[in-house]
């Protein structure tokens, strides 16, 4: 095999966030002329290592080579005048300009100093050419297009920056299937064009048809690099695998009879297209898990089952009977005393300069209200007790909220739902960020609520709590529910293969070559 | 062919001021004491138009001002005391020889310019709130304001010919204070719209994240949309002056003009939330709204209940604006 000159290469690269290291001294190599696939689970430091190459954060340590010289980019527009340029996840398009200013935003042609609106339009239209996308118009504003339209802007915006390196993330999970084919065939030959591609996506069969070369991440740490071909998906699965187990998990009790009624049921629900007719069933005592990779609709079903969402199709019961939930008032009042722990509780779940006792009776209020004015009496013996129950380590509760750890504030959110002695308890992704000890409290707890009769419905992007904590474990991937685990079914390799939607024969098979 | 559709879409607001103001200043004219006296003749209507001119373009100064801060999803509170203070300054420096009153002018306008400068560099380099920033230096300035006319006067040999003619008629009946207006609008606005810069503070009106992942420059963006801000609220200043002769702090017009533009940038269809709109709507928006305050006068009514008829004017504009929350589908989109 020839080794021609590499075009980036990166070199000990590490990056940690507040004490957690996303990245440690990471490399990887990438040629002109090929598609490189970027593999890992959830937090393996896929996304880090692309915002470094893009400039959006900097490295702590480490160096990074670009054609021959060392290199280093303050911001994402030094990064792009290097040539590299990045397709987010997140989009990065203004919603409220056309497309044609979108696409040439950062070097609009000109004439005497101001924009040259009739050139700026020609260039538009032929970028969105390139990027296989005429039919989009180049006076519509962004805003006004449907999701695929727009990752199709995106894509052509990045190759107006005549970039020599374009990085992919996530570029098809938006896309329709036609959409996809013609973004193959942009990648197809844009490689033959000379370009390097970086390639990060979670569907096996893209990479499959893709790649020239993977590289597979785990825990912040470069684990591999291949030529495409030469590995099955289950020695892919297995490189993936490797995270050691670090937490202790409370023991699950046997698993709940079948005819006992759900405190909740959900048939065939939808939302618009992310959510595609999610069917489950939660008895009391169950902690269903949900998995799978991030943004897969697991926050939309939570939020769904909350009743943020408007415009749902299928059937909720509680208790057996229909429920149409309408607003978080109430889905928490008395007669489904339903409870969603909130993926980001510093905007979601807590007011942080509030105190630690204001903030733990907002959801109970009525509970302490007589005709309308609060029973402070009551409202400080219950404060007291909830402290009591979590062991929430604050020196009083007149502190404001944001004075405690990134755990404490957790239990807090947490207490402050419990407070309506919920039944029904809804977790997104709550151990994000927080200390392991505060975690292992958090799962004691949830397995001492589902003890004492409630259904828990928690979704993590920690596969290892997945298994540690819930009696069963739906998958999901691209709104669906691809996949359920139930008892020892639930482990790594069956919870990853699930999140790739690659089926479990596949991986069992390699399995069982490998052993 | 469908290229309309979108040059439309993108000039809605525009357009719909344009519509309100049309509606609104033929009510006016119509029913204007002068013409129902004197009937359609030339010199009555040109005068009603260059009285509603020369009112008129002092409140669309500062609402293209506000438009420019507004557009990169910030707010100017301190365009009235801007105003207020380049009024008193121009009563003390616009005087005398027309060479003296050119350089008047330009300390008005440099001035003008350098406290908005001072309000960028706050929000840019403070990282303060727009609102906070300028409310605190809205202060500072009126504080300036009331330093240099302790007391409301007339300005000393002030240069009477030239305010005249900046307010009078040109030949065929024009307001001089229109031409000036459509020059501003010309020599600042449609180069601002059509730069690099321009481009970028609405870019970051949109969605300042997004500007910022696509190499926008924001700081330079932001300090010319307040430098700019200041500029033509010292021009609003300087027109007040040539109508008044005088200057006056009056905390209550600074006040006035401040909300008042925010009013007409929305009448005049520019998003509060950044990201659209534009200054020309928000001229008209400005005409449309001393239009429907004047208004009342025709009909005898009552100084009294003008606020309020502006305020339900404005009210339903802004409900059609706000029409299109009903097609949410995430309630938690509502709160953005």
């Amino acid at each position: 095999m020839n080794t021609p000159v590499p075009l980036f290469q990166m070199e000990g690269v590490s990056k940690s966030y507040g004490g957690v290291r996303a990245l440690e001294k990471a490399g990887l190599t990438v040629q002109a002329g090929r598609v490189h696939a970027i593999l890992g689970e959830n937090g393996a430091g896929k996304s880090t290592l692309i915002k470094i190459m893009s400039g959006v954060v900097a490295p702590d340590e480490g160096r990074m080579v670009f054609d021959g010289k060392e290199v280093t980019f303050p911001s994402p527009a030094a990064a792009n005048r290097a040539g590299i340029a990045c397709i987010f996840q997140e989009l990065s398009l203004l919603p409220d300009l056309s497309v044609a200013d979108n696409i040439l935003i950062s070097d609009p042609p000109k004439r005497f100093g101001l924009i040259d609106r009739k050139r700026q339009r020609a260039l538009a239209e032929e970028a969105l050419a390139r990027a296989g996308a005429e039919d989009v118009h180049p006076l519509a504003p962004v805003k006004d297009l449907p999701l695929s339209r727009r990752q199709m802007v995106e894509i052509a915006k990045a190759l107006m920056r005549k970039p020599r390196i374009l990085i992919l993330d996530e570029a098809t999970s938006a896309l329709t299937a036609a959409d996809v084919t013609k973004v193959f065939a942009v990648i197809k030959r844009l490689r033959a064009e000379g370009l390097a591609l970086l390639y990060i996506s979670h569907r096996m069969h893209e990479i499959a048809e893709l790649a020239d070369d993977c590289s597979v991440f785990r825990n912040g740490r470069h684990v591999a690099t291949y030529q495409a071909g030469t590995k099955s998906d289950a020695d892919v699965v297995e490189m993936m695998i490797g995270r050691e187990y670090s937490h202790v998990f409370p023991p699950k009790p046997a698993p709940a009879s079948r005819e006992t009624q759900p405190v909740i049921e959900v048939r065939n629900l939808s939302w618009t297209n992310r959510l595609k007719n999610i069917s489950l069933a939660a008895r009391p005592g169950e902690v269903v898990g949900l998995g799978g990779l991030d943004g897969q609709g697991q926050r939309e079903l939570l939020l769904a089952l909350f009743g943020v969402l408007k415009g749902l199709t299928g059937e909720v019961l509680v208790d057996g009977k229909k429920v149409e939930v309408t607003s978080p008032r109430q889905a928490k009042g008395k007669d489904i005393r339903m409870a969603l722990i909130p993926e980001d509780r510093k905007t979601e779940g807590l007011m942080l300069p509030m105190s630690v006792g204001d903030n733990l009776s907002f959801a109970a209020l009525s509970r302490f209200a007589r005709g309308g004015v609060i029973d402070r009496t009551a409202e400080r013996n219950r404060v007291a007790e909830m402290m009591k129950v979590l062991s929430v380590k604050s020196a009083g509760t007149d502190l404001p909220v944001g004075s405690l750890s990134g755990g404490n504030q957790q239990k807090v959110v947490i207490a402050k739902w419990l407070m309506i002695e919920p039944r029904i308890i809804l977790l997104n992704d709550p151990t994000r960020g927080i200390d392991v000890g505060t975690k292992q409290e958090i799962y004691q707890l949830l397995r001492k609520l589902a003890d004492g009769g409630a259904a828990v419905i928690f979704y993590s992007t920690d596969y290892d709590e997945l298994i540690g904590c819930c009696d069963r474990v739906l998958v999901l991937y691209d709104g669906e529910v691809k996949r359920v685990l139930e008892g020892d079914q639930i482990t790594e390799r069956a919870l990853i293969a699930g999140a790739l939607n690659i089926s479990t024969s596949e991986v069992s098979t390699g399995k069982g070559a490998g052993a | 062919m469908s290229d309309w559709r979108y040059k439309f879409g993108e000039n809605k607001g525009t357009v719909i001021a344009v519509a309100i103001f049309v509606v609104m200043f033929a009510i006016y004219l119509f029913n204007h004491p002068a013409i129902t006296d004197q009937g359609f003749t030339v010199t009555a209507v040109t005068n009603v138009v260059n009285t509603a001119c020369n009112k008129g373009v002092v409140l669309a100064l500062v609402a293209m001002a506000q438009t420019l801060v507004v557009v990169t999803a910030g707010i100017d509170l301190s365009v009235g005391m801007v105003f207020i203070l380049c009024n008193c300054l121009a009563s003390i420096i616009v005087i005398g020889s027309p060479v003296q009153t050119a350089v008047g002018v330009l300390g008005v306008l440099a001035i003008g310019a350098v406290c908005g400068a001072i309000n960028g560099v706050i929000v840019i380099f403070g990282r303060l709130q727009p609102i906070v920033t300028t409310i605190a230096t809205g202060a500072v300035y009126f504080g300036a304001a009331l330093w240099l006319r302790p007391d409301p006067d007339v300005a000393d040999a002030f240069n009477n010919d030239f305010a005249a003619a900046m307010m009078g008629q040109l030949p065929g009946g024009i307001p001089a204070s229109l031409l000036g207006l459509v020059v501003i609008a010309l020599v600042i606005w449609v180069p601002f719209r059509r730069s690099t810069i321009g481009r970028a503070a609405y870019a970051i009106g949109s969605s300042e994240v997004a500007a910022y992942m696509s190499g926008v420059p924001i700081r330079r963006a932001k300090f010319t949309a307040y430098t700019l801000s200041g500029l033509l609220s010292a021009m609003a200043g300087l027109y007040l002056t040539f109508t008044t002769a005088s200057g006056e702090a009056s905390l209550a017009n600074g006040n006035t003009y401040t909300l008042y533009s925010i009013a007409a940038v929305v009448l005049g269809g520019v998003s509060l939330f950044g990201g659209s709109g534009s200054a020309i709507g928000a001229i008209f928006g400005a005409f449309a709204y001393r239009a429907i305050g004047d208004l009342l006068f025709d009909f005898d009514v009552e100084p009294l209940w003008q606020p309020l008829f502006q305020g339900i004017v404005l009210l339903l504009s802004v409900c059609v604006g706000a029409a299109q929350l009903v097609r949410v589908r995430n309630r938690l989109d509502l709160f953005g």
